[in-house]
């Protein structure tokens, strides 16, 4: 199995978001896309599962084009923890991780008993079964961030997509979260594609990473091809020291912005 | 789960018992056994006949339409006001949303002031009242995609503008004519029939059930398009369905029994508050809800200054606004919106 973003260009308006942007991602894979605020890393996301749709370009998900196989076809491959979701609404989690199975349901159909074993094992990879009569609305970042993710998985994707699945975590949070993506990759062979803003996290967890600037893929690679002084200074406008920490991975450190 | 199932056994038994207590009220006495007897009876059971024809007239064409059209104007706005409150995600949202109210009330005073026969103007409000939403949807649309604030705006824009145009009609309308539409602007259910039973059900219940079938889509919706999106709903299609046939359900209801407002806005309130947003159970217990509510209403202004009676309409807010704010003070946080 694998995922290929084909020559993908995308406007808003007349403003050029993404410029012929092409890789792939196969199964197994931890894929991370990074790059300034603006550079189009939420838009590509959109693309990739097709709520946008590309001006040009196609995405393959084995060869098949998924523009044309239907919003619930594309559902049942590709999962979606979008960026900043949260709920004012009391649904209970198993309520809101069943949602997952939506595009696993005809309009006549009603749930099954497999439906709910899906539920009951997304919520136990994510480590939430013993939450899952409380209300969404009552949740912890992190235990509300789990919910989304186990929704997603809910829909039995061969693609996650996340779209900075950190943001707002504490530190600890993070970690778990990052190796819980970890573990789904490596033991259910899920294609990951995150993007985030956290260079380190990246750094550390990710097979392979691009930083996109401006709309086009700057540098492709693995962490270490891609994370060096220079490519960040290009990128972003920043001096860095890199390190490496205990465990082997990169640090990275900003210093000065380019102007000091 | 188990607490759901309970509270849709309770609205049963309400139900029922509110059809009952309802037949038994109004100006002529009539015993529950003979009610009973006259619907067996009707239904082919044989029983002693211990009723005289009134009674029977009474029963058959006056008190069990009415109790119907009660339950079915009920329904019909508590589940389009829930259908519409969640698609919008505002609380703000009712039946009347998309300008139906506004737009039957037209159709309505158009056929009284120019005096055509009064059998127009349950197609007429009908035909009236979808005509201005789709005005409305047409409005609002922008690059084929309606946006949900784009659609309220419209909606609330389009209603003024008919408002104004049923008081211009007032305005020029004659004393006879102006006091028949002040009383269908009000909202009642005197002019049950059969013949508005069979008109308003054939069109309520089919879309109501068709609605229900949407209940995951509407789940979905109400935690965001974005995730709507994402579990694969076609958002445009469904919110073009859900809205056709919130419009049509609503329509059915205000050509028969005028502008009824509270039900439509504040049922599903109450709803969500005991059974919690999940369309599954949200929308069948509204449904029930709605025609409980309505009938007790209906029940209480033929009999608070009988032989008269008020339009329920105004029996609605007054007692039903009250309620809804004392539960909206002590149920606060798990409303929702």
């Amino acid at each position: 199995m694998f995922i290929k973003i084909n020559n993908i260009t995308f406007y808003y308006d007349s403003f050029k978001a993404l410029d012929n942007i092409t890789f792939q991602v196969d199964s197994g894979q931890f894929f991370t896309i990074v790059g300034p605020n603006g550079s189009g890393k939420t838009t590509l996301l959109k693309c990739i599962n097709n709520t946008l749709k590309p001006y040009t370009g196609a995405v393959y998900l084995d060869k098949e084009d998924i523009s044309i196989i239907g919003e619930k076809a594309i559902a049942r491959k590709i999962g979606v923890v979008p960026q900043n979701s949260s709920s004012q609404f009391p649904f209970t989690i198993f309520d809101t991780v069943l949602i997952g199975r939506y595009p696993h349901l005809g309009t006549f159909e009603s749930e099954s008993k497999k439906d709910y074993e899906v539920v009951r094992h997304s919520l136990d990879l994510c480590d939430i079964r013993h939450l899952e009569t409380r209300l969404i609305t009552e949740l912890s970042g992190g235990e509300f961030q789990r919910m989304v993710i186990a929704r997603a998985l809910a829909q039995e994707p061969s693609v996650l997509l996340l779209d900075e699945p950190t943001l707002h975590l504490d530190i600890n949070y993070q970690i778990e979260l990052m190796e819980l993506l970890v573990k789904l990759c490596k033991n259910n062979g899920l294609i990951i594609v995150m993007v985030s803003h956290d260079l380190n996290l990246a750094a550390r967890y990710s097979d392979r990473v691009i930083i996109l600037k401006s709309g086009r893929i700057f540098v492709c690679g693995t962490a270490e091809q891609v994370f060096n002084e220079q490519n960040i200074f290009d990128v972003y406008g920043v001096n860095v020291e890199i390190l490496r920490d205990k465990t082997g991975c990169l640090n990275i450190i900003p210093l000065c912005v380019k102007t000091l | 789960m188990k607490n759901n199932s309970s509270i849709m056994f309770f609205l049963l038994i309400l139900f029922v018992f509110t059809v009952i207590l309802s037949l038994i009220q109004g100006p002529v006495d009539i015993s529950c056994k003979n009610i009973f007897k006259i619907i067996f009876y009707k239904l082919g059971i044989p029983v002693s006949i211990t009723w005289d024809h009134n009674v029977y007239a009474i029963i058959m064409s006056v008190r069990i339409p009415r109790v119907l059209l009660g339950i079915l104007v009920g329904m019909a706005l508590a589940v389009s006001g829930c259908a519409m409150q969640s698609m919008f995600r505002n609380p703000m949202a009712g039946p009347y949303i998309v300008g139906i109210a506004s737009g039957a009330s037209f159709g309505a005073s158009v056929i009284i002031i120019f005096g055509w026969t009064r059998l127009l103007i349950v197609p007429g409000a009908f035909l009236f009242s979808l005509l201005t939403a789709f005005c409305v949807y047409y409005i609002a649309r922008v690059k084929g995609k309606v946006p949900v604030e784009t659609l309220l705006l419209a909606g609330i824009a389009v209603s003024l503008f008919f408002s104004a145009m049923v008081s211009f009609t007032q305005y020029y309308a004659s004393e006879s004519n102006l006091r028949e539409i002040v009383f269908w602007l009000m909202g009642g259910l005197w002019k049950a029939d059969w013949y508005n039973v069979l008109v308003s059900f054939s069109v309520i219940v089919p879309c109501t059930f068709i609605l229900y079938l949407f209940n995951r889509e509407l789940n979905a919706l109400m935690l965001g398009e974005e995730v709507a999106q994402n579990v694969g709903v076609k958002l445009e299609t469904t919110r073009k369905i859900i809205l056709v046939l919130s419009s049509l359900i609503t329509a059915a209801a205000v050509s028969v029994s005028g502008v009824i407002g509270f039900v439509g806005l504040i049922v599903p309130h109450i709803m969500r508050m005991f059974v919690g947003p999940n369309h599954r159970i949200l929308v069948p217990a509204s449904a029930f809800a709605g025609g409980i509510l309505l009938v007790w209403m209906d029940t209480f202004a033929r009999r608070i200054i009988s032989p008269t009676e008020l339009p329920v309409g105004i029996i609605t807010a007054i007692l039903g606004v009250p309620f809804f704010l004392f539960l909206l003070r002590t149920r606060k946080k798990t409303m929702g919106f």
